[in-house]
């Protein structure tokens, strides 16, 4: 969510590399979500054998650490494509017409929120509220910040055509 | 003298190019070899207006705005504070920033938000040092007599949950700062975090002091990663220079502070989801009693306090209790961070006294909507706030006189829509909201948003709208008296306020129906 748990950055599961990161941080207090952090944004995504080794490492149950990343929109259980753009769709954004931007970067990107382009390029996701609530309506794309977004800016920021 | 020119790192005004702008003055600043220092710091909060730059003179803070990249070299041109077209003139002569009493925000956007020695300067470590010398009963004391309520919502005397964590034993006791905004309309939280960190680290430390805490978590929400960064910087440059750590201020009390990230749930708001979440687990609330000021965080005494009303608290202990309380109404005392958003011409942070009214907010802060078309409502307190026709904008900004007509302050965001709004397409989003972001655990909640936002539709569609009015009417009583927490509790409030002054919107007849399809 820092920006960094796309495609462009990821890099591909690495086991020894995750142990690392698992133990560096297991001595924290409530070390499960600082882990989960670190993974989403190391390897983009939270796979099963993350699950796994996660669990292992903080000795609790696979199916505990599974509940905790669905419970979270954060975690990805799927690699994002190379830009991430997250359109707010809450109250202040919505009075300043982020419900027809949304429909608009729907059809311009072929895909509904929450679903990546075939060409991996892009994902689309709500959020619900990016704290610039002045400037509506708010993107985020690539975890940069955009206020009085439009479509073709958005699409320019992600090299789509409109 | 070293010229100094401001550009903030907000992320409002990041989000409207202020990286840019600012290098574009470093690039002025080196190639015309000027004395000249540039320093990034928090906003002023008059967002309309930014990227705001502003340029120290013997006149004060010259101001120009809303700039873009491409404006920076004439304004060197015209001499610094010279004449241009978005020449502002002195910032603090600006109405909508003249107008307010800054208490909580009194350095934001004023100070570089990462220098200590600027933060002292200006105030700053006045209230933790005179903590140090007190009593702990004595400084709980002090914050109980400022009146100062939660300013996450609920509105609980921030000095009676203190002084519950102060009374209960314990080998290890938290403070907990709840920076998870969710509330859309609100976005104080993140500008002192931007904007002025050291101001929630010495609110947290003087926590500490006060109920024998000696370590602190700010929680988060992952959607400010600016915030999360700045906060992270802060607490590493608050560590060096011993204002937290095994020595505070060079005492023998010891507090230290880590940020955490939250991963998207809107729920870890409430205070006990935000606990389970810090534990490591699912975001779900867990059943009060215990209050978390006696089993907390990993079952220890904890306070978990709004990081406004923390970031309020060396104000209080500085200027002392009295002069806190002599600002507000009623029993809301104090300065309320009203954050002015939506629809708006000139929307930003607004701290006054409480006991303002919304026709002020709206009209004379904010000017009217963006659109130029005619204000139709407002939502004050965030997505489970009431919505407000313009009949109700004599109102004051009053914890109790919201209440009294079925509204709330919340966390002070007011939300503007024009007449263009349809507000049984709000009320349905209020109960998706709700579905999406309900943590499960009680029945009405769980079910009764999904149930609720079918019903909506239906009357939408024009379908038996009278005996479905009855049946949301129905659905909004289960919620309210049957949920555990405010998520369900409170999702009635924006439905069945839009239903109470907008019934007009409700009445749709099947052709009605069928004409806006």
């Amino acid at each position: 969510m820092l920006g960094k748990d796309r495609a462009a950055f990821a890099s591909a599961w690495n086991a020894q590399a995750a142990r690392e990161i698992a133990e560096d941080l297991k001595n924290l207090e409530g070390p499960l979500l600082p882990i989960l952090h670190a993974f989403n944004e190391r390897f983009g995504h939270i796979g099963n054998e993350a699950i796994v080794l996660v669990a292992d490492v903080l000795n609790l149950t696979r199916a505990e650490v599974q509940g905790v990343v669905g419970f979270y929109h954060d975690f990805r259980r799927e690699p994002a494509g190379r830009h991430v753009i997250k359109v707010c769709r809450a109250e202040a954004c919505q009075s300043m017409g982020s419900e027809a931007l949304a429909a608009r970067l729907e059809r311009a990107l072929g895909i509904a929120f929450g679903d990546t382009t075939s060409d991996r390029r892009v994902t689309l996701e709500e959020v619900y509220c990016l704290g610039n609530c002045a400037l509506s309506p708010a993107v985020m794309v690539d975890g940069e910040l955009y206020g009085r977004a439009d479509e073709a800016k958005v699409l320019a920021l992600v090299g789509a055509r409109p | 003298m070293t010229t100094r020119i401001f550009v903030p790192c907000d992320a409002a005004a990041l989000s409207m190019g202020a990286e840019g702008v600012a290098a574009a003055v470093a690039s002025e600043i080196a190639s015309r070899k000027l004395d000249a220092v540039l320093v990034r710091n928090g906003s002023r909060g008059l967002m309309w207006l930014e990227p705001l730059l502003e340029v120290e003179t013997a006149q004060g803070r010259i101001g120009y705005g809303p700039l873009q990249a491409t404006n920076v070299k004439s304004i060197f041109d015209g001499g610094l504070g010279g004449p241009h077209p978005l020449n502002l003139g002195p910032v603090e002569a600006i109405p909508y920033l003249a107008k307010q009493q800054r208490l909580t925000f009194a350095r934001c956007g004023i100070t570089d938000p990462l220098s200590l020695e600027e933060y002292e300067a200006y105030g700053g470590l006045k209230g933790l040092s005179r903590a140090l010398d007190m009593a702990q009963a004595d400084i709980v004391k002090e914050v109980t007599d400022s009146g100062l309520r939660g300013r996450g919502g609920a509105g609980f005397p921030t000095g009676i949950k203190w002084k519950t964590v102060l009374q209960t034993e314990s080998p290890q006791k938290y403070i907990v700062c709840n920076a998870d905004e969710g509330d859309s309309g609100t976005f104080s939280d993140r500008m002192i975090m931007e904007g002025d960190p050291f101001a929630l680290i010495e609110g947290m430390a003087i926590a500490g002091v006060a109920v024998g805490a000696t370590k602190g978590y700010v929680y988060i929400r992952s959607e400010y990663p600016h915030a999360f960064r700045q906060m992270n910087r802060a607490i590493l440059i608050a560590r060096e220079k011993n204002l937290l750590g095994a020595t505070v201020l060079g005492s023998n009390r010891i507090f230290d502070m880590e940020a955490r990230l939250g991963a998207g749930a809107y729920i870890c708001g409430e205070e006990t989801s935000l606990l389970e979440s810090l534990e490591g687990r699912r975001g779900q609330i867990r059943f009060k009693p215990p209050l978390p000021a006696i089993a907390g965080l990993f079952g220890k005494p904890t306070v978990v306090n709004n990081l406004i009303s923390l970031a309020t608290v060396p104000a209080i202990l500085a200027e002392g209790a009295a002069h806190y309380k002599d600002f507000g109404m009623g029993r809301s005392r104090g300065t309320m961070p009203i954050q002015l958003a939506g629809n708006i011409k000139r929307g930003g942070l607004i701290e006054r006294a409480f006991g303002l009214n919304l026709r002020e907010i709206v009209e004379e802060f904010g000017g009217g909507t963006y659109s130029g078309r005619p204000v139709r409502a407002v939502q004050v307190g965030g997505p489970l706030g009431a919505y407000w026709p313009v009949s109700l904008f004599d109102v004051p900004f009053d914890y109790e006189a919201f209440a009294e007509r079925g509204g709330m302050v919340g966390h002070g965001g007011v939300v503007v829509f024009d007449d263009t709004v349809d507000l049984a397409k709000q009320a349905r989003f209020a109960f998706h909201f709700c579905a999406i972001e309900s943590c499960g655990k009680c029945t009405p909640c769980r079910i009764g948003s999904i149930r609720g936002a079918e019903t909506v539709d239906k009357i939408m569609r024009g379908e038996r709208v009278v005996e479905n009015i009855d049946l949301v009417r129905d659905l909004c009583e289960t919620l309210r008296d049957g949920s555990l927490c405010a998520l369900g509790g409170l999702t009635p409030m924006p439905v069945m306020s839009a239903l109470q002054h907008f019934p007009e919107d409700f009445d749709r007849s099947p052709a009605r129906a069928a004409a806006a399809e």
